[in-house]
């Protein structure tokens, strides 16, 4: 692909205010064009309201929204033609067939008759849904509800494609299909994807990039490497080591170590607070010491950590955020 | 890329003008197809085909006891406006009591019916106006009322026609299509109304039971109402003049006025009644010299007109207000 650095969404200090509370403030975000983007954070943190400015559906405070070069507020309708949005807990109509209710959406596209009824065969293989595509949706399952949502956001084939919760309240099986789904139309159709998400490992599985979003603020973005870097710059790291025999004499080998700054117990292991990546010389120590290693990682750099450590960073706690 | 071959040749221009409008006619189309087959209009329907053909046949065997008696001016419009000592209620009763229901009914859950089932921001989201929606959905349920309403109309007149064996004056069609047009506009105002409930209440319930108040409140309260309020500030005693009297008159009759209910049923009894000759209060010397006999079509009409003109606005200010509301609010919950 040609276009990969190009910028198909981007928001400029984009803000929105309910009364006193400040949902988004000044958001500045990029996403290229054929990436997946994770916008990521907790309950309430802005992120549904960044995307219905994104959709030209909430007016915002300040700022603007830019979608493709059309501005969301002032050309609302280019921009929902390109774009795709399944909303959090998505809803049909229950009393209609799932090919019925994807017709309505095909109808508010303007699709012609023809046109739609093959969109919508493909739009329903494509999410697996094609033998159940004449019962009613009242009797999906909540999974199914999810991809018939999918089959609804590509009838107008999207450029962009925006999940918000994507895969809240499915099971594993369920969340692996429609992330595989996911992955599908970013990889093979060359569609942009946003997803926003509070469950993290799912969303790190497939992101290229995230964002982290907390109390209207992005307080971190990019690649989930550059995350751990961006957070470990100017501070120690953490290593967590467990070997065999343990104890006091351990600890004394640890401690003597160059560039080892404190040894604490933790439970069954050993963290080792560290000014440098001494894991080469601590493996070679240890095995001409005779000691069994079991286990040894470089905390911080799974997105759980980074997560967590950006919210103590940012003085952020999940009890102070409102859901 | 690997896009299916079906998708290259699909002429979709997402950027021409006549989106909007394509977007209005697929929610009237949409909103058409839910009334039509659904079972709350079939329901509705049934009610209401049930008591005006009750009406009807109460009608016309009243019409056929009292041939030969009465003058027989009119006869066929009188299918529509007699009741008999079995049924106290006539045909235009039925539909001026039943007629809220139906429009109320229709609109209680428009807004907040998508709301609830969360689809109102999946709509929201294909490339359409946000007012497409309301629009559509009020058009949609006008249009369903007037099918209704003519629908039922005709029928009565047709099975009138074969019952009292009179076929009806050019006069009486075009009061009775005026009586049905009045009766689609005051629906809709009720639609109106409605609509605007969903729109400004989250609850769909709370949205009906408000309808229902508001109802019940215009059709049997406000004339009440009226009255005490026109009672206590021009109180009419044993020795009350006649401008005292006259006064208290006017004011009850133009506070009544301000419940639609009232203005509809003003309006139809000077259409079906031709001999309706004027609404307020006569004195005796203006009575004197007038010739009896029943108005023209048009003198009916001119005598109804601020009704209309008043109906059509209420109808107007309800939408206009539930679409205000609509373009101000928030998508999300």
């Amino acid at each position: 692909m040609t276009a990969e650095k190009q910028i198909l969404v981007e928001t400029i200090d984009l803000t929105k205010c309910y009364g006193d509370l400040t949902a988004v403030d000044h958001l500045n975000l990029k996403v290229e064009k054929g990436s997946i983007f994770g916008l990521l954070g907790p309950n309430g943190a802005g992120k549904t309201t960044t995307i219905l400015m994104i959709l030209g559906l909430t007016e915002p405070t300040e700022g603007k929204a830019l979608v493709a070069g059309y501005d969301a507020t002032r050309n609302p309708l280019a921009v929902k033609s390109i774009v795709g949005y399944l909303p959090d807990n998505v809803g049909f109509y229950d009393e209609l067939t799932g090919r019925e209710n994807l017709y309505y959406t095909a109808a508010l596209n303007g699709l012609k008759r023809d046109d739609a009824e093959k969109r919508i065969t493909w739009a329903l293989e494509r999410v697996d849904l094609l033998k159940d595509g004449d019962r009613k949706v009242g009797e999906y399952s909540r999974g199914m509800r999810q991809r018939l949502g999918i089959a609804d956001v590509l009838i107008k084939d999207p450029e962009l494609i925006i999940l918000d919760e994507p895969t809240l309240g499915i099971d594993p099986e369920g969340i692996r299909e429609i992330l595989e789904l996911i992955k599908g139309l970013a990889r093979d159709d060359g569609r942009t994807v946003l997803i926003s998400s509070h469950l993290l490992h799912q969303v790190q599985q497939i992101c290229d990039k995230v964002g982290i979003f907390v109390e209207g603020k992005l307080i971190a973005s990019g690649s989930i490497d550059e995350l751990g870097t961006q957070l470990f710059e100017g501070k120690s790291l953490q290593v967590e080591l467990k070997a065999e025999p343990g104890g006091e004499s351990l600890v004394r080998l640890c401690r003597s170590i160059d560039g080892i700054q404190e040894v604490r117990k933790h439970g069954d292991f050993l963290l080792l607070q560290c000014s440098k990546d001494i894991r080469h010389v601590l493996v070679n120590r240890l095995t001409a010491e005779g000691y069994t290693l079991m286990h040894l990682r470089l905390k911080g750099f799974s997105l759980d950590d980074i997560y967590q450590r950006y919210f103590q960073k940012e003085g952020y706690h999940g009890q102070n955020i409102s859901s | 890329m690997a896009k299916t071959s079906v998708l290259d040749n699909i002429g979709f221009d997402s950027m021409s003008l006549l989106q909007a409008n394509k977007g209005i006619s697929a929610v009237v189309g949409k909103e058409l197809a839910d009334h039509l087959s659904g079972k709350r209009f079939m329901i509705l329907s049934l009610l209401v085909m049930a008591a005006c053909m009750a009406a009807l046949y109460v009608a016309a065997s009243t019409i056929r006891a009292s041939v030969g008696r009465d003058e027989l001016d009119f006869v066929f419009l009188k299918l529509f406006t007699t009741s008999g000592s079995s049924l106290p209620f006539s045909f235009i009763s039925f539909v001026s009591f039943l007629g809220p229901l139906v429009g109320l009914t229709m609109g209680f859950d428009a807004i907040n019916g998508e709301r609830d089932r969360r689809t109102l921001s999946r709509i929201l989201s294909q490339p359409i106006y946000r007012d497409a929606l309301i629009n559509g959905k009020f058009i949609a349920g006008v249009a369903v009322i007037a099918i209704m309403i003519f629908s039922l109309g005709f029928t009565v007149a047709g099975l009138g026609l074969i019952v009292i064996g009179v076929p009806p004056t050019i006069e009486e069609i075009l009061r009775i299509l005026a009586y049905l047009v009045l009766s689609v506009i005051y629906i809709s105002f009720w639609l109106g109304l409605s609509m605007l409930f969903s729109v400004y209440f989250r609850q769909t319930s709370t949205s009906a039971l408000a309808s229902i108040a508001v109802w019940l409140f215009l059709a049997v309260f406000a004339g009440l109402l009226a009255g005490m309020v026109a009672d206590s500030i021009y109180p009419v005693t044993d020795s009350a003049d006649v401008d005292q009297i006259l006064l208290n008159t006017r004011l009850h009759q133009n506070l009544s006025r301000i419940s639609p209910t009232n203005l509809y049923d003003e309006a139809i009894t000077t259409l079906l009644n031709p001999s309706v000759r004027t609404l307020g209060p006569v004195l005796l010397q203006q009575a004197i010299g007038a010739i009896e006999g029943p108005l023209s079509f048009g003198q009916s009409l001119l005598l109804i007109w601020p009704h209309v003109v008043g109906l059509i606005a209420a109808v107007l200010v309800c939408f206009a207000v539930a679409y205000i509301v609509f373009m101000r609010q928030e998508i999300r919950a």
